[in-house]
């Protein structure tokens, strides 16, 4: 047997470096795999019964490989205002917005996450950033290349990020930390427990409640043991971090997302807000006004696939005889029992039920534009 | 016990039993691949050489080919994986097998592993 996809693929050829959790992943029987450049935990259990564990209660992911930022300085927002698309001017303290890192040619470097910090935060700096971590470096010289001397970007490489996803996450945490069962989607706070600064948002990648919790390195153990030792949590790996994101219908940035795609086509214009569009000012602006007038010409789309067999990712689509797109990211849908496919399709063929095909080593196999999410959404919004 | 079965270091059983051969992938193997979801079996009548591209396993995260450990015409393919893929997971080495092998050259047989050999073989891994 070999492997011919996926888990393989993202294995690389430098020597992996260790997080601060990766005893505690070995002793809990986790298979480590290399992944952006670290060992980190593919699984525990298994896919399938960590994707329906966080579905119906509330999972652990390290997910200490992403990069942590922090800037700070004066003329701090006018410099992220050049380097995002976002509203940053406008983005309140305790607050994080999705965004992304554009290049001249406004094709997408990375997307992330960013925040306005409070509460003296992380040494009283300013805005805090997480981006992903196989593009970190990239990201961070990307960065020091385009912003102004005045604004300091410190990158956190001692800090640990911990994910708590599920319909139980919120009264899971909330047994730790009363306070933040506050929170809503997309707010964030600093918090103390057991003496250790916690900073954290309520978000994540699954398309459930939850929240990312950014804890020092040297703290990591004791609160993931502490959030462990709950009923309502167990340890989750990378591969049904992924299958949960999927059925979300939330792009993988290197996958779903590359530099050779635009926002507008990847239909993440909801990060670029009104005043952004209107005035500009940022990298890669002419192509988003040129795809908001004209529309792009090929746009990511959610599939739904017939029968039981995956289309992977680099599938190619079919409609009749025509190639139209390509499969970016696919698999099975534990939740739903059935292959589900995200990828990019030409905007002729892109609409909701377009009847396509995909090709699986020479066999055509049917699938149908399908909304996204996959699976509703369950953040915790303003009731 | 299975006076007559072999193994391959590519993680595949076969059963021998007169010139048919029962073949499937080791209890190793799936704990390996994770939960798996699908199985492309070979249509029956189709001959391989020793080597050839025989089925794939698709595991919820990943794809993996399975080869013909020997040459030979495929008789029998196990339907019921059809309906319950994770027959391989609970079954692997039993109701979890792939396809049976009109066996073309015995001889093939010859350089296989037995039980122990592969249990060896697994621990070194």
């Amino acid at each position: 047997m070999s492997g011919t996809d996926d888990v393989t693929h993202i294995e690389e050829e430098l020597p992996l470096q260790t997080l601060p959790l990766d005893a505690w992943h070995r002793d809990r029987g986790a298979r480590m795999v290399g992944f952006a450049g670290y060992h980190m935990p593919i699984q525990y259990e298994g896919i399938m019964a960590e994707h329906g564990w966080t579905r119906e209660h509330a999972g652990l992911f390290d997910v200490s490989h992403m990069g942590q930022l922090t800037f700070t300085g004066d003329g701090v927002d006018a410099a992220l205002e050049h380097l995002l698309p976002s509203d940053i001017r406008g983005l309140k303290p305790f607050r994080q917005r999705y965004s992304m890192l554009l290049d001249d040619e406004g094709g997408i470097l990375d997307d992330l996450m960013v925040s306005r910090l409070g509460d003296g935060a992380f040494d009283g700096a300013d805005i805090y950033m997480v981006v992903n971590g196989a593009t970190k470096y990239d990201d961070i010289g990307w960065m020091i290349e385009h912003l102004p001397d005045a604004v300091t970007m410190n990158h956190m490489d001692e800090q640990a990020l911990l994910a708590l996803q599920g319909p139980e996450a919120g009264a899971a945490l909330a047994s730790l930390i009363p306070e933040t069962a506050d929170l809503l989607f997309m707010q964030s706070g600093l918090f103390t427990w057991r003496g250790v600064s916690l900073w954290i948002s309520r978000s994540g990648y699954t398309g459930e409640d939850g929240f990312e919790i950014s804890v020092p390195g040297e703290d990591a153990r004791l609160l993931a043991d502490a959030l462990c030792d709950l009923p309502q949590v167990k340890p989750i790996g990378l591969g049904a971090r992924d299958s949960l994101r999927l059925e979300a219908g939330l792009p993988l940035y290197g996958h779903d997302l590359t530099p050779t795609v635009s926002t507008i086509a990847a239909d993440l214009g909801f990060a670029i807000q009104k005043r952004r569009r209107e005035e500009g000012g940022f990298i890669g602006h002419a192509r988003v006004m040129k795809e908001l007038a004209d529309g792009p010409g090929a746009r990511r789309v959610g599939l739904r696939v017939e029968g039981r067999l995956p289309a992977r990712e680099g599938a190619k689509i079919f409609a009749g005889s025509v190639e139209v797109g390509e499969v970016t990211s696919g698999g099975f849908a534990p939740t739903l029992g059935a292959p589900i496919a995200m990828g990019w399709v030409s905007t002729p063929y892109s609409a909701i039920d377009t009847a396509l095909e995909i090709d699986v080593r020479g066999k055509r196999i049917a699938a149908v534009v399908a909304p996204m999410p996959f699976v509703p959404h369950r953040y915790r919004r303003k009731p | 016990m299975h006076m007559s079965r072999y193994f391959t270091d590519e993680h595949e059983w076969i059963d021998v039993e007169g010139d048919i051969a029962t073949v499937g992938i080791t209890d190793y193997a799936q704990e390996q691949l994770g939960d798996i979801v699908f199985v492309e079996l070979p249509a029956e009548g189709t001959t391989f050489e020793k080597g050839d591209d025989a089925a794939v396993v698709e595991s919820v995260k990943a794809a993996s080919d399975v080869y013909a450990p020997i040459s030979g015409e495929v008789v029998e393919t196990n339907s019921a994986l059809e309906d319950e893929p994770a027959l391989v997971n609970s079954d692997a080495e039993e109701d979890g097998w792939f396809f049976k092998l009109r066996i073309a050259d015995a001889s093939e047989l010859e350089g296989l592993m037995n039980e122990a050999a592969y249990k060896t073989f697994v621990a070194s891994l």
